[in-house]
């Protein structure tokens, strides 16, 4: 099914944007969708197989929460766009090395920690990016408010994982410091500078500039990891690099996700 | 209850806000799209029926299944319909009438900041799961009668 849920009013705010504010809105969108969509579809990877059957519950539900908001995410940007692409055909019929996700959600699966540590450093950092959403691009905004309402139960469920695995003994405890260490060194890529980012701010789409965000998301990690004795993420230089080279686990993803699409070109479902 | 075929042609904000009472949420058979507060506003133009929606869910599965049922619900009126779902204004849990509330209840669910068992009542009850079959679902267990039951998320 194929509906368009995007309101007349959406439609009417992209249609008045000027070609640098629309270039710079659509690069912030298509970050911020493709983060959700790769990271949603990897939290799907765990429906059947999670460690209990609560959290096969919780991660099949997460994982649709996110892929709702890529959804939504992309729907506002095929009207940004406006080049006939809907947001499927932006979603699945792109190359791999066209998806514009962070370093961060190119981490494979790997186990329960693996995840939990994925999971908490994305979920921190993405609400401190929705906290950075200016009211410049009306639809965005009105989007981003209803999205932070559902994003909290996310932190509520992972900040407790985090805090279980790291008061659960030695083996639970170990294996999660090693999950942080590794998502860590590439968790601040989520924060990337983007190309338009001084037009995003110009235009208050962007209500501070992603450097910001990142500082904010260092207080609020510092807030949950110094009590139990965990090491913050390093601070990194912000290159290109940072949403672009993607892994061998998103091939894999990648294949996994578009292989209803290409195997039958204009499937509905 | 009056149904859009015995108001006919004349389509008025009543009559429809009444037809689509009758509009159950897919999820939630129990409630209806009014009940939930799904509603925000209805507009009888000369030239269409324009209803504004507003999902309960970012990413709610059942908009499409919605949608239909509102078109096929108001297809009695004769007049084109044109449903809109947008986030103008947030969808909250406070919007749920408290009729929806007392539908939920009564199926089995407990309403949004109501820790008591829709079974017996008790407030003898646990939170087993934030999460459950839904998005809009949480999971609890009540000790006093030892149900399971689900309760509405706060949003």
């Amino acid at each position: 099914m194929t509906l368009s849920k995007v309101p007349s009013a959406a439609r009417e705010a992209a249609a008045k944007l000027d070609a640098p504010r629309r270039d710079a809105l659509a690069e912030l969108l298509l970050t911020m969708a493709d983060d959700e969509f790769v990271g949603g579809f990897m939290d799907s990877e765990w429906t059947g197989i999670a460690p209990i059957l609560e959290e096969d519950v919780a991660m099949s539900s997460i994982a649709q929460d996110e892929l709702g908001h890529a959804k939504a995410l992309y729907e506002l940007l095929a009207e940004v766009l406006d080049d006939g692409r809907d947001a499927d055909a932006i979603a699945y019929d792109r190359e791999p090395e066209a998806y514009r996700h962070a370093r961060l959600l190119d981490l494979p699966r790997g186990d329960w920690a693996d995840t939990i540590a994925r999971r908490f450093l994305y979920e921190l950092a993405d609400e401190a990016r929705l906290a950075s959403i200016g009211t410049g691009y009306g639809p965005l905004a009105d989007l981003v408010a209803k999205l932070r309402r559902e994003e909290r139960y996310h932190r509520m469920h992972v900040v407790a994982w985090v805090e279980r695995l790291a008061n659960g003994g030695r083996i639970a405890r170990g294996r999660l410091e090693a999950a942080l260490a590794v998502a860590a060194a590439v968790a601040p890529t989520v924060f990337t500078r983007l190309d338009g980012e001084p037009e995003l701010l110009r235009a208050g789409i962007l209500s501070r500039p992603l450097a910001a965000a990142d500082a904010a998301w260092r207080v609020d990690l510092t807030r949950i990891l110094v009590p139990l004795e965990l090491a913050l993420p390093p601070t990194i230089e912000h290159g290109p690099e940072g949403r672009a080279g993607h892994s061998d686990a998103f091939r894999w993803l990648w294949r996994e996700f578009t292989s209803v699409r290409r195997s039958e070109v204009g499937a509905a479902w | 209850m009056v149904t859009a075929r015995e108001v006919a042609t004349e389509p008025n904000r009543q009559a429809v806000l009444e037809a689509l009472a009758a509009v159950a949420d897919p999820e939630i058979p129990a409630v209806s799209i009014v009940d939930l507060g799904m509603v925000e506003d209805v507009r009888v133009d000369d030239d269409a029926i324009r209803i504004e929606l507003l999902p309960t869910f970012v990413g709610c599965p059942a908009l499409d299944a919605i949608q239909l049922a509102v078109e096929e619900k108001l297809a009695a009126f004769d007049r084109p319909v044109e449903v809109e779902f947008g986030f103008r204004v947030p969808w909250t849990t406070d919007r749920i009438t408290p009729k929806g509330r007392e539908r939920l209840r009564a199926s089995g669910f407990a309403p949004p900041d109501e820790a008591t068992c829709p079974f017996c009542g008790s407030a003898d009850v646990v939170l087993d799961n934030l999460f459950g079959p839904t998005q809009c679902r949480s999971l609890r267990y009540c000790r006093a009668c030892r149900q399971p039951f689900e309760s509405f998320k706060t949003v």
